[in-house]
């Protein structure tokens, strides 16, 4: 099963290195990471995507936890966060097809950046469901560059959310 | 004042009370040096290989319940302590190594004896610091000792580069440390002792399963209290060893591969499984799927991590093992008050199992055999202060079986990582942290080639230890997975008895050099060895095909375990 898993940590050399060397290490697969800073200077947001079973998750959690520059660990649980990832994409699209791509394209709150001679930039920001189809909204035209940046999240502000998942143990 | 960095490096060990580091001088921690030459109270144990400088460390660490210290130059230096520090964080010792690195303006060009340390031992350590800037030396060096002694010990790194040691800094060590994402588990939840005292209380067939962490965590008077108050049955892991007195009526032996088939089928057969300190390893458990089963278990530790890591605990308690067994021990205390009655029954049995199943070894035949060596040296120690510490192999197996420790700290062994050549340099550690006592090293013939140039510092160094080479020209473990898995095919394990001539060999560094062939010799010598206060190899010569039971093979269940047996002895003799 995936899950998404927000680790503040300070802003320090090595600290991302620690992380993905202990995923490394004990086995476990990133499936998208994110890296950015937070509201408090000097701290750092890490936003990782793994696909494991609960147990692992658990372990993930508690190896994480236990690195010394690692403030708070956080499983972001569908539904009880908001999460959204960008995409940026260059799509070949000769004049006479582009205006039928970026109409389509804006249909699904893409942006136009940049047009070329024979191909257009585009961006999407959206959950990762949105981009997913976004993206394959775009295949057919002939995708020449795609990057996606992996997705961020925040837990949500509206009522009835649970407090963030942590294992009572360690926090 | 401004003073250097290397001194800010040697100041700041002062302050944390550090009496001995361990090392060896080379390019890039040449002002560190300069300043001890211009003077420390913190004594330097000059090691002949930076390994065995780590080890030393350990064996000071481990004999001490302190922070250890190493400490060696950049590149080559640097890489000889991978081992060492890989052996203390697979046994959680507590281990700060320092290590020159090449200057600032050089890191990253791949100039001479450089190399990425930190990025080396990033997977091995709790945390490392390459120091970006003198005046952050005494933060730093806090920092290292406060994480490598806190929550579940093991071994820091810090790196400084040489002209951060050259730099005129002023000093000031840091009276607490900030490190907001450090916070091991400082108390223990009332609830879950509640929980796990009821189950171990009302347990027919309890069992304490002690690992290594009760000793880090010095709770062994603690866990004395809660054996005797629910009268519950001790067993040490290899690294538990030590943790509980082995003359004492509730101590039920060791368990996994090597382990008494008496402490086996306890753990096996319990019906709540108390975890005290221990992380269910491999060597312990045998096949996982097969352990203990149905046994409820109550998991202690201070590593949260390590709870349902590979067993699912029922009852976890996370904290500081001193006071979680404390804690735990008032509350059985309590239940037994009450009239819950203590576990009699499962006592005797466990005693049945022991006089039904003990261990065992063949002595008819002209050799000297290995356990008779042990057992020898266990028998002329019994009533003194003694400290043990072993290679890995056969021999370290027959010293978990042979030797009884009594007191805790007196049994010190790589236990995670198994490295062979730990017993040397950890005996001269020991023999640092605890000048008083007697430490003898039962090392095998492989371990002991791969750390003697460590005899120099025991000798130079007046750190005088007994060697006990249990001799039989083989790499002996690997011989009997050959012989039992292997067909018998002996692929590279032949050492020969006589070259090195170890006797000789301990005679060019300084010490005393003895040869024991039969079991007539081998108290006379063991006995003047004990007492000459001078260090001293033992060469016993012992029999070569000797295998080491009881055995639980690899991935085996725990029951599955093949003992010795007379008819096996006689086939292979004929």
């Amino acid at each position: 099963m995936k899950h998404t898993l927000s680790v503040i940590v300070e802003d320090r050399p090595g600290a991302l290195t620690r992380i993905t060397t202990m995923f490394a290490r004990r086995g476990f697969n990133i499936e998208s990471l994110a890296v950015g800073p937070t509201e408090r200077a000097g701290v750092s947001c890490i936003t990782l995507r793994v696909d494991c079973t609960q147990h692992s998750l658990e372990q993930i959690e508690k190896q994480i936890h236990k690195l010394v520059n690692v403030l708070r660990v956080t499983e972001l649980v569908g539904g009880e966060a908001v999460e959204r990832e960008l995409l940026l994409v260059r799509v070949t699209a000769a004049p006479e097809r582009r205006a039928e791509l970026v109409t389509t394209a804006e249909a699904l709150g893409g942006r136009l950046l940049d047009v070329g001679p024979d191909s257009v930039v585009l961006e999407l920001t959206g959950t990762p469901e949105e981009v997913d189809a976004f993206h394959e909204l775009c295949r057919p035209y002939g995708v020449v560059d795609l990057v996606r940046t992996g997705r961020i999240g925040v837990p949500r502000a509206s009522a009835k959310r649970k407090a963030p998942r942590r294992l009572a143990a360690i926090n | 004042m401004k003073i250097t960095g290397g001194d800010a490096i040697l100041r700041s060990l002062e302050a944390e009370g550090v009496d001995v580091m361990f090392g060896i001088p080379g390019g890039a921690i040449m002002p560190t040096y300069d300043a001890m030459a211009r003077g420390t109270t913190v004594r330097h144990v000059l090691a002949r290989h930076e390994q065995g400088a780590g080890h030393m460390a350990q064996g000071y660490a481990r004999a001490s319940g302190r922070v250890g210290v190493a400490i060696a130059t950049s590149g080559p230096g640097a890489t000889n302590l991978v081992t060492p520090i890989a052996d203390a964080w697979m046994d959680s010792t507590p281990l700060v190594c320092i290590t020159g690195q090449v200057r600032s303006t050089l890191i990253g060009t791949d100039a001479f004896q450089e190399c990425d340390i930190t990025g080396i031992t990033m997977p091995i350590v709790k945390h490392s610091w390459l120091v970006q800037d003198a005046r952050e030396i005494g933060e730093v060096l806090a920092a290292a000792f406060h994480v490598a002694r806190t929550g579940r010990c093991g071994p820091v790194l810090v790196d400084v580069p040489r002209d951060l040691q050259e730099a005129l800094v002023d000093f000031s060590y840091p009276q607490q440390v900030d490190l907001p994402g450090w916070r091991p588990p400082a108390k223990v939840h009332p609830l879950q002792i509640r929980e796990a005292a009821r189950a171990i209380a009302h347990a027919r067939k309890p069992v304490l399963y002690v690992g290594g962490g009760t000793l880090n965590g010095n709770a062994c008077e603690e866990l004395r209290t809660l054996a005797e108050a629910g009268s519950l049955p001790v067993i040490t892991t290899l690294m538990g060893k030590s943790a509980f007195p082995e003359n004492h009526e509730l101590h039920f032996g060791w368990p996994g591969m090597h382990g008494a088939k008496w402490s086996n089928l306890a753990m096996n057969t319990c019906d709540v499984l108390v975890a005290i300190g221990s992380r269910f390893d491999d060597r312990v458990t045998g096949k996982l799927s097969a352990f203990a089963p149905g046994a409820t278990v109550v998991h202690l530790d201070v590593d949260p991590a390590e709870i349902s890591k590979l067993r699912e605990a029922d009852i976890p308690v996370v904290g500081p093992l001193a006071m979680a067994v404390a804690a735990l021990g008032e509350e059985v205390a309590r239940h037994r008050a009450e009239g819950v009655a203590a576990p009699t029954a499962w006592l005797d049995q466990i005693r049945a199992w022991r006089e039904e199943f003990p261990l065992r070894y063949g002595t008819g035949g002209e050799w000297l055999k290995p356990q008779r060596v042990v057992e020898t040296l266990q028998a002329l120690t019994a009533d003194e202060d003694v400290i043990v510490t072993t290679g890995v192999g056969q021999h370290q197996m027959w010293a978990m079986q042979y030797v009884q420790s009594i007191r805790p700290r007196s049994f010190i062994t790589s236990g995670g990582l198994g490295t062979m050549g730990y017993g040397i340099p950890a005996a001269i550690g020991a023999k640092a942290a605890r000048p008083e006592a007697t430490v003898v090293c039962v090392d095998g013939d492989g371990c002991f080639q791969m750390t003697a140039q460590e005899l120099t510092t025991a000798v130079l160094d007046d750190l005088p230890i007994v060697v006990v080479l249990v001799n039989n020209g083989y790499l002996g473990m690997v011989t009997q997975w050959q012989d039992m898995f292997f067909d018998g095919r002996r692929s590279h394990v032949h050492l020969t008895t006589q070259v090195p001539d170890y006797a000789k060999l301990a005679e060019a560094y300084g010490g005393v050099g003895m040869v024991v062939e039969s079991e007539a010799e081998l108290e006379p010598a063991l006995s003047e060895a004990l007492t000459l206060g001078r260090t001293v190899v033992v060469d016993c010569r012992v029999d070569p095909a000797e295998h080491c039971f009881p055995m639980i093979p690899a991935g085996a269940a725990a029951l599955d375990m093949i003992e010795y047996s007379e008819a096996v002895e006689e086939a292979k003799a004929s």
